[in-house]
This record gives structure tokens, sequence and C-alpha cells, in this order.
């Protein structure tokens, strides 16, 4: 087995969308960057997500985190010389009575305010929109609609971020394991692993459900919670629409890739915490009845896979990203709550002039762990899946 | 030209190239090309691509993980589903 390089500037734990993200901004402003990984890259969260972009949120600051992802995402197959998947076919957020079009309203002038473009449409219009939906079975009376949201391909956006990141100099270390953070008098000095020491004066948490531990390891305790979550995915059919679907009261999202399948996910019927990943019965029937009931076209369908993964959830739905008080060098980049693949490209910039320049910014320091201590909490309501 | 996987229309030189860039895992084959995620989930490519993979890195095939199966055994209508539910 090859060892792991003896030192590099940051060591970065996790090889998702975050982790990888991070390693070619880090990389581009001449840091030597080790990215380590438990199994292969995109095997946690990222591979396993809708990989929906969305900029439609009731918090200021996570619009305007969304819109300057959007802007990097819009390049980024440039950028980063290879396709990634970005399609811009908006988003479609159902709207099922006058109290959610009174928050639909104020959230619509919010992101306005912002420079979003988005609009509230009436029924007609969201059959304009998507042909297929019933906006009577969603029971809804509107939607708002962001024409420039939309998805990405989650595989090819990490691994072209991960390939331009290693031409710029990055190692990449997969089926390593991360046995322990090193520390030395308030500072960390680098990562154990099973394939020996790596001496890095920054050690970056990226790893997602797993973070809990890994702060563990360096004496940090960081309030994320594990939820399973549920994806189906259909057999492919011809293109019938662009948008993504979804629906805060009833958690569905659903869209059509670019292969042609739709994939899907809602709120299990039972909760799960913990690190349980076996696919459920209940989510099975759940998810098609309300498939069913928003696109009923969609009953003869095949449904050909579901699979599970991790939202890795705080207490305000916002990751924590940052510095951590008492432990110089240990940054963290997690708990983003399902929402960790659309924003990645705007946290890895900004965490990268954090620990380049030294760079803070007033939305890292809202996203920092020591929020939870003096409980100053603003919670993100737009939560799907 | 040998196509391995049917649905996704992955040749054996695809495989072989992806293996050669790096690929280790039937899951990074996967990730990389597609391979197994049509209709048939993998019941005709994957044991193919594991003896190709097995070949290929000097292991055998008892090393190479096959995947993680996952409902539903076949494809399923989605009305079928939800005509059994209470919703």
């Amino acid at each position: 087995m090859i060892a792991v390089i003896e030192r590099a500037d940051v060591a970065i734990v996790g090889g998702g969308i975050n982790g990888c993200a991070l390693a070619y901004e880090l990389s581009r402003r001449g840091a030597e960057v080790a990215v380590v990984e438990r199994r292969s890259l995109t095997s946690g969260a990222t591979g396993r997500c809708g990989a929906g972009v969305r900029q439609q949120w009731s918090a200021r600051e996570n619009v305007t985190l969304a819109m300057q992802s959007v802007e990097i995402f819009e390049q980024l197959s440039q950028d980063l010389g290879a396709d990634i998947g970005f399609r811009q076919g908006g988003y479609l957020i159902a709207v099922h009575d006058e109290e959610d079009l009174r928050q639909a309203e104020k959230n619509v002038a919010m992101q306005r305010s912002l420079g979003l473009e988005v609009d509230i449409l009436s029924p007609h219009e969201v059959t304009e929109i998507v042909p297929i939906l019933d906006v009577e079975g969603m029971r809804a009376i509107g939607a708002t609609f962001c024409p420039t949201d939309g998805h990405a391909d989650p595989f090819k956006t990490t691994y072209a971020y991960a390939e331009a990141a290693r031409r710029q100099g990055a190692h990449f270390y997969r089926f390593t394991t991360v046995t322990d953070i090193l520390t030395d008098q308030g500072s960390v000095t680098g990562v154990r692993t099973d394939r020996g020491d790596l001496s890095a004066p920054v050690v970056v948490n990226a790893a997602g459900a797993w973070s809990k531990q890994i702060a563990a390891m360096a004496g940090v305790e960081v309030p994320n919670v594990p939820y399973k979550k549920e994806i189906i995915v259909t057999e492919r059919m011809a293109r019938v629409f662009d948008a993504m679907v979804i629906s805060f009261r009833d958690g569905i999202y659903f869209s059509q890739q670019d292969e042609g399948q739709v994939l899907g996910g809602i709120p299990p019927p039972e909760t799960v915490t913990g690190y349980h990943l076996e696919p459920t019965f209940s989510f099975l029937q759940h998810m098609a009845a309300t498939l069913a009931r928003y696109a009923p076209v969609l009953s003869h369908i095949n449904v050909i896979r579901q699979w599970t993964g991790f939202y890795d959830v705080t207490p305000d739905a916002r990751p924590i990203l940052g510095p951590v008080e008492g432990l110089e060098g240990f940054i963290q980049c997690h708990g983003f709550s399902g929402h960790g693949f659309m924003l990645a490209p705007m946290v890895a910039r900004l965490l990268a002039d954090l620990i380049v320049d030294g760079a803070g910014s007033p939305i890292l320091e809202s996203l920092n762990l020591a929020r939870f201590e003096d409980m100053d909490i603003e919670q993100e309501h737009s939560v799907v899946g | 030209m040998t196509i391995i996987c049917r649905c996704e229309d992955v040749s054996e030189e695809e495989i072989m190239k992806a293996i050669e860039e790096g690929c280790r895992t039937l899951d990074e084959l996967k990730h990389r090309l597609r391979l197994g995620m049509g209709p048939c989930q993998g019941r005709t490519c994957l044991p193919l691509a594991a003896r190709i993979l097995a070949r290929e890195t000097g292991q055998t095939m008892a090393d190479v993980q096959m995947q993680t199966s996952r409902p539903p055994a076949v494809p399923v209508a989605l009305g079928l589903l939800a005509g059994d539910s209470r919703d």
C-alpha cells in the first residue's frame, strides 16, 4: 500500500463535492493539498444526492450564497475543463394555500431585492412550465419559479473538481481512513491515517455525515445529526420537463435528469437518525403515491431503483463553516443539511480565501460553530427531501 | 468494440481506460461511466465488468467488491406502488 505524503499545507478529510471543490480552490491559490477519503470520491452524500441547485431560500444569506454558487456553476465546465452537466431548467416551488402565498410573496420580494429572477405563477402558468403536473392533485393554488435554478451531475462535477485539483498538484488518497486528528498545544498538526501520518498546519473537516466523529477526534463537539434520506429513480423516458418540482409542505422534490429518468425524494414516513442505510418499502409507497398525485401520467413509468443517503443536519439547517475556538488550524466544512452540493462552489472559494489569505467574511462569521453557543440562530425553513 | 453495459452503452475499451486512469472498484466505474445504472441495474454488465477489473488490476474475482443490491428487484410501475398506499 502506498503511504500518504508526509506533509502538506492543508489536509482535507472527505472526498465529496465540498472536499474536492476546496482542494481545487486551494491548489489554485498555490497551497499544497492532500485529500483523504475513506472510500471512493462521491461515496457519501454527494453520489447519492438529488443534485439540485436552488437559489430560492427564505434566509437572505442563503439566497446570496446560492446566487454566488450559481454564478460559478455557470462557468464551471469551462473553468474545470470537463462537462459537469449543469442545466438551468428552473425550480418550481408549489404554493398550497393563502398562508403559503403570503410566505411566497415575502420570499420573492426579498429574493428580487437581491437581484434574483423569480415569479409567482398561476395554476395555468404552472402547467405551461411542467405540463405533466396536476395542480389540483398537488393541492396547489400556484407556485414560485426561478428559471436560473437547475441541477448538475454530482459525479461529473466532483470528478471534474478533483481532476483539475490534481493537475494543480493536489494529492488524493482514496480508501484511506483518518483514525485521529493530531494536535499540539492548541493547534492541529495533521492527521493520522491507516497509511501513515500526514502533517499539516491546517486540517479541514469535510466528512459530511461523519464530520461529528472527525470533530470528536480533535475534542471538538458539533451538534450535527445524520438523517437517513431516500430517493427513487425511474426508467428513462422522452424529455417532458426541465424544472425541478418541489413542495415544502409535502417535502417532495423531483426532476427529469439528462438521460431521461425521473429522480426524486420525500421524507420517509418514519424519521430515522443515526447511521442506517436500509431502503424502506414505506418510503417507496409514500413517494410513489405522492409523485403519482403530482404527475398522474408518471403512473405508467417503472421505478428501477431506490437508495439512501444522509443529510448531515444542524439545529438551524445551515452549514458549519470556518475555524473553531481553542484549536488553531481546524476548519469546519459540514452540516449542509441536504444542500452541500449546491453550495459547494461558493463555500470552497470562501474557505480557500480564509485559509490562504486569512480573509474572513460576514457570511463565514454567521456560519461559524460558535453561533450555537449564544443561540442567536436564524432558521432556514425552505428544506425538502 | 465490445459492449459490456448495454443499457448505458459502455464498451470494454472505456472500462479499461477508466481502470488505467485509476478506477479500482465497480462503484468507481459506475461513477465515471454510468455502468449498471440503466434499466437492468447491472444484471448483465456487472459480472462482466468485475471480471475485467480483476484481470486488469491483478485481483481475484473474490477480491472485487460487488455493488449493494437495491430494491425493487425488478422494475415496478409507479402507479402500482401508489395504488396500495393510503395517501
